[in-house]
């Protein structure tokens, strides 16, 4: 059995680790994308629907990864309906995967946290004459700070799942082998202190970047107020 | 000249009776009335923060007219920030807004973020911003209510300043003193209905209205 700190100097741990932050950083950069204006639109707009899709958004929180796995899985597989772009068993499979899955974590917080924000800045913006698309922005840009906590939450949901990557990225060594999946894979193995070398890692991982992240919104609270 | 402003039979559910009256051009026109009589929702009424619920109100001709609340809403970032903002939304030069500023005292906390000022500085930062705009009518819905004696008195120096300067004041309080110190007509608001209109000495020294005169003597309890 290998010494501990040894695994950690091992080139193939960093390419997993490598491969886990593409993976959930990509997922995180679309979800935001989709997931912000989502949110925003939510929060601001007033139609029909409204809040049947806030409910089923909220719901949509709690999808569980396996079940995403298994609809994306049976999209991109061979006779599904994106069979043809070949994606099954990619990183990017996974990615698309991750994306579907925190979409709904990104848009429903973010929702949450402008409205919030809009009920104390709309009259003041109307009053100022900044209405429509220009007030959403201006509270955006106001709370983006604040907006990170759900991109955060959305980055920690991506980083510690399993379920969704193993199913349509196979967990192929140096293809599609994630911190998670190796870390069952691993488990299962008996190879105990690779897992556990892999579990520290990722929870380091979080760690920082969550700590960054409180950083960047410790200093614009005082920068901004 | 947009004034003057029309209200005919606008009422906004419950809270405002069916009023007509008409807010003219010159003397600061202050809103009276005790907690609920609807003040802060004829002000917005007026403004156009909200639509009546039937009839109209229309002003003569349009023009800007600017409102300045009982807890203003700063942005997340500098006073003078605060003030282009509202200057750019308004399709007006941003460089004004260090003018707006230095008019209202606070020039030299320009750079400061607007959400850790002193409710006094932020009370005055929203008059710079109203002040930025050469608003025609400035609505005030009672501006001083949450701040110290001290605070108070610059904002009152500074609405004088906007009304020396020839604009519109009308503005909401229940404070008598303040109604007396800036007011030329008091509008008295009892649930929603107009019951009295007239010159401040006349409407402190001879209310025609029960409700007004219930009221002036319950906020002066030592005068008997």
């Amino acid at each position: 059995m290998q010494e501990f700190p040894e695994i950690l100097l091992e080139g193939r741990l960093w390419q997993i680790v490598a491969l886990s932050l593409q993976v959930s950083l990509s997922a995180v950069a679309l979800a935001t994308c989709a997931g912000l204006p989502l949110g925003a639109a939510l929060a601001v707009g007033r139609f029909r629907g409204r809040d049947s899709l806030i409910v089923v958004l909220n719901a949509l929180m709690g999808l569980p990864p396996v079940v995403v796995g298994l609809f994306v899985y049976m999209a991109l597989s061979r006779a599904g309906p994106l069979g043809a772009f070949g994606l099954l068993f990619t990183p990017a499979a996974m990615v698309i995967a991750q994306t579907i899955l925190i979409l709904p974590i990104i848009a429903a917080l973010s929702r949450q946290a402008v409205e919030d924000a809009w009920r104390e800045y709309d009259e003041q913006l109307r009053s100022l004459g900044a209405h429509g698309l220009r007030a959403a922005l201006t509270v955006l840009w106001d709370i983006r700070f604040s907006l990170l906590t759900s991109v955060l939450a959305g980055l920690g949901r991506a980083s510690a799942e399993v379920g969704a990557v193993m199913i349509v990225g196979g967990n192929i060594e140096g293809v599609t082998r994630v911190m998670t999946t190796a870390i069952a894979l691993e488990t299962s193995k008996g190879d105990l202190p690779l897992a556990l070398g892999l579990g520290l890692v990722l929870m380091t991982i979080v760690l920082v970047l969550n700590a960054a992240a409180y950083l960047v919104k410790e200093a614009a609270q005082r920068r901004y107020g | 000249m947009m004034l003057p402003l029309e209200l005919r039979a606008a009422s906004f559910r419950d809270i405002i009776k069916p009023l007509s009256l008409q807010i003219e051009a010159g003397p600061s026109t202050i809103i009276l009335g005790a907690n609920g009589a609807g003040k802060s929702v004829l002000m917005r009424l007026m403004h156009g923060l909200l639509a009546p619920s039937s009839g109209t109100i229309a002003w003569r001709r349009p023009g800007r007219h600017a409102m300045v609340f009982q807890r203003p809403v700063m942005l997340r970032r500098s006073a003078l920030a605060n003030v282009a903002y509202a200057l750019r939304v308004a399709g007006e030069d941003e460089t004004l807004a260090m003018g707006a500023l230095k008019e209202v005292g606070l020039a030299q906390l320009a750079d400061r973020p607007a959400r850790v000022l002193s409710g006094g500085e932020q009370q005055r930062l929203a008059l710079a911003r109203a002040w930025a705009l050469h608003p025609e009518v400035l609505f005030l819905d009672e501006p001083t209510a949450n701040l110290d004696p001290s605070a108070t008195r610059e904002i009152e120096t500074i609405i004088r300043a906007f009304d020396a300067a020839g604009t519109k004041i009308v503005m909401a309080t229940h404070n008598l003193g303040q109604a007396r110190r800036l007011g030329d007509e008091v509008i008295y608001l009892h649930q929603g209905r107009v019951v009295e209109r007239a010159p401040v000495d006349q409407f402190f020294s001879r209310p025609a209205s029960a409700e007004a005169a219930a009221f002036i003597k319950g906020e002066l309890p030592w005068v008997s």
